[in-house]
C-alpha cells in the first residue's frame, strides 16, 4: 500500500482509515481483488501527489473511490482482456480527464458520489473469512484488505518470510476466484456460523498482538469497532469488542521489568481508563441486546476481574455458562480456579483433578497453587516442576520458578 | 458454476451399513434420493464397492489392467453429485446434507473447469 512520507496533513491516518472501505467498494464494483488493489494503489498514490498541492478533499473516501474507479475503467478500456476478470458488463464512458476535473477544493465534489457509494466492508470481511479458505489465509487476507497492512508487516507479525506470506495471499485470492467464493454478506441462515468465523479471525489477530506485538492488537480493535458500527444489533460483535478493550486496557500493567505480574498484583493506575470505560460500554450494549454468547460471557468475566473486589462466585457462574457453550476443558479449568477462590482450594482441586489436560502448563500451575494452599507441599513441588517443563516463555518460567522457591 | 461433490466413506462403511436397521437404511436412502431431487443437483450416482474396481494404465504402449482401485486407501470413493450453482455456498449446503458426511465420511467439493 502506498504510504506517503508527508504526514503533515495527517495523510497517513486518512489512508489507514480509508483503505479498507475504498478497496471493498472496488472489489464489489470490479469483482476482482487484484484489479481492485491496483486501482486503489494508483488512487492513493495520486492522492499523495495531489492533496499536499491542492489541499485535502472534503470527502477523502469519495475522492479516492471515484479516482480508483476511473483508473480501473481506463485500464480496462486500454486492455479489453481484463474485462474477463471483472463483473462489469459494459464499460462506462469515464475517462482520465474526469479525474483532473475532480476539484479537491469543491466542498460538494464527491458528496453526491458518497451517498451512492455503498459500504461493502462487511461483504469483504465475510469473503476473507469464508470457511473454504484456510485459517491463516483468512487472517492474512483480512489484515491485507481491511487493515491495509503491507505484506511485509503481516509477515513480520506472524514470523514467516515475506515471500511465504505473499504466496499465501496469492493462493487465497486464487481460491476465491476458482472456487466461486461469493462477495456478499451471508444469508440469515448462514450468518451465525459465518459471523462466528469472522469474530474468531479478529480475536486471533488480537491475541497474536496481545503477546507483545501491540500493533496487531490495535488493528484487531479497529476491526472490532468497524464491525460494531456495521453490525450494531449483533451482541457477540459488541461482546468481542468489549473483551479486547478490557484486556488491552491492562496491557501496561502485565509486565514489570520484564516479569509477569498477576492480575491481583497489578498497578491499576497503569490501566487505560478510556479503554476500560469503552470496554464496559460495549459490554452494556451486548447485554442490552440480550447477548449471552461466548464473547459476551468472556467480556463479562473480564469486567468482573477489573472490579476492585472480585465476586468469585459470580465469575465461577459465568464460567459455568461458558463451559456449557464451549465444552472446553480449558474453560473448566478457569472455572475451577474461580471455584477455589469462592469455596476454597479443596473444591477447586476436585474439579481440576477431573480434567485431562496433561500437556497444558496452566493445569499443572493451577494444581500446584491449590496443593500449596492445602499444605500438600511435596505434591505442589512436583506440579510446579511439571509446569516449568511446559512453560513457553522466559517470564512465565521465571514466575513459576519463583513460586517453586517460595514453597 | 458447476461443482462435483465427491463422497468418500471410511473403510468400514459397509459394516456400519449392515448394522443399521432396515428403517434406518430406508431413511438414509430417502435422504440421498431427496438430494438428487434438489434444484441445482444435475447429476450423481452411487459407485459399486471398491472391490468391483479395475485399474487401467498404459505404459510404453502396453495396457496394464489390474484388479482393485488405484490405491488401497482408508477412505473410499463411494459416489458423487454434480451441482450447478452461482457460488460455492450452495454446493457446500448440499454437501452438508449428504449422510456420509455425518457418518464418518467426507465430501470433497471441487469446481469443474468450464470447457
Amino acid at each position: 500500500m502506498a504510504r506517503p512520507a508527508d504526514s503533515s496533513l495527517g495523510l497517513e491516518q486518512v489512508f489507514r482509515d480509508e483503505w479498507g472501505r475504498v478497496l471493498a467498494t472496488l472489489i464489489g464494483f470490479l469483482g476482482d481483488f487484484d484489479l481492485a488493489e491496483e486501482a486503489a494503489q494508483e488512487a492513493f498514490a495520486l492522492a499523495a501527489e495531489r492533496w499536499p498541492r491542492d489541499g485535502r478533499p472534503a470527502n477523502p473516501g469519495a475522492w479516492l473511490t471515484t479516482t480508483a474507479r476511473h483508473r480501473a475503467i481506463d485500464r480496462i478500456r486500454r486492455d479489453r482482456t481484463l474485462l474477463e476478470k471483472t463483473r462489469l458488463l459494459t464499460v462506462p464512458e469515464a475517462t482520465e480527464d474526469d479525474v483532473d476535473h475532480l476539484d479537491a477544493n469543491d466542498p460538494d465534489a464527491g458528496d453526491a458520489d458518497a451517498a451512492a457509494i455503498p459500504d461493502e466492508r462487511l461483504e469483504l470481511i465475510f469473503t476473507c473469512c469464508h470457511p473454504a479458505l484456510a485459517l491463516d489465509a483468512q487472517v492474512a487476507l483480512t489484515l491485507r484488505t481491511l487493515g491495509g497492512l503491507g505484506t511485509d508487516e503481516i509477515a513480520r507479525a506472524f514470523l514467516v518470510p515475506e515471500a511465504t506470506m505473499a504466496q499465501r495471499l496469492v493462493r487465497a485470492k486464487r481460491k476465491i476466484k476458482t472456487a466461486g467464493i461469493p462477495f456478499r454478506v451471508p444469508p440469515d441462515r448462514l450468518l451465525p456460523e459465518r459471523l462466528a468465523a469472522v469474530l474468531a479471525v479478529v480475536y486471533l489477530i488480537f491475541n497474536e498482538g496481545f503477546g507483545g506485538r501491540g500493533e496487531l492488537a490495535a488493528e484487531a480493535i479497529r476491526l472490532g469497532r468497524s464491525l460494531a458500527a456495521l453490525l450494531p444489533d449483533e451482541p457477540e460483535v459488541h461482546g468481542l469488542l468489549a473483551l479486547m478493550l478490557l484486556h488491552d486496557a491492562r496491557r501496561a500493567a502485565r509486565f514489570a521489568d520484564g516479569e509477569l505480574v498477576l492480575l491481583a498484583d497489578q498497578d491499576r493506575s497503569l490501566w487505560d481508563a478510556t479503554e476500560t470505560a469503552a470496554g464496559h460500554a460495549a459490554l452494556e450494549r451486548a447485554l442490552a441486546l440480550g447477548g449471552r454468547g461466548p464473547y459476551v460471557l468472556q467480556a463479562a468475566i473480564a469486567a468482573e476481574h477489573a472490579a476492585e473486589r472480585r465476586d468469585w462466585a459470580r465469575i465461577a457462574a459465568l464460567y459455568a455458562e461458558l463451559v456449557v457453550l464451549t465444552r472446553s476443558p480449558v474453560v473448566e479449568l478457569n472455572r475451577a480456579v474461580a471455584v477455589a477462590e469462592a469455596r476454597g482450594p479443596q473444591a477447586g482441586l476436585e474439579l481440576v483433578d477431573r480434567l485431562e489436560l496433561d500437556d497444558y502448563r496452566y493445569l499443572h500451575a493451577t494444581r500446584a497453587e491449590l496443593l500449596r494452599r492445602l499444605g500438600r507441599t511435596v505434591e505442589a513441588r512436583a506440579s510446579y516442576e511439571r509446569a516449568i517443563e511446559l512453560a513457553t516463555s522466559d517470564p512465565e518460567r521465571r514466575f513459576l520458578e519463583r513460586r517453586l522457591a517460595e514453597l | 458454476m458447476q461443482y462435483m461433490l465427491l463422497i468418500y466413506t471410511d473403510g468400514e462403511a459397509g459394516e456400519s451399513w449392515e448394522r443399521l436397521s432396515e428403517t434406518e437404511q430406508q431413511a438414509i436412502l430417502a435422504e440421498y434420493g431427496a438430494i438428487s431431487q434438489t434444484p441445482g443437483v444435475v447429476g450423481g450416482a452411487q459407485l459399486a464397492p471398491a472391490t468391483s474396481a479395475t485399474t487401467v494404465r498404459v505404459q510404453d504402449g502396453r495396457t496394464l489392467t489390474t484388479d482393485g482401485p488405484f490405491a488401497e486407501t482408508k477412505e473410499v470413493l463411494g459416489g458423487f453429485y454434480t451441482v450447478e450453482a452461482d457460488d460455492i455456498d450452495a454446493a457446500l449446503e448440499v454437501a452438508a446434507r449428504i449422510p456420509a458426511a455425518r457418518m464418518g465420511g467426507k465430501v470433497e467439493v471441487r469446481p469443474l473447469i468450464e470447457m
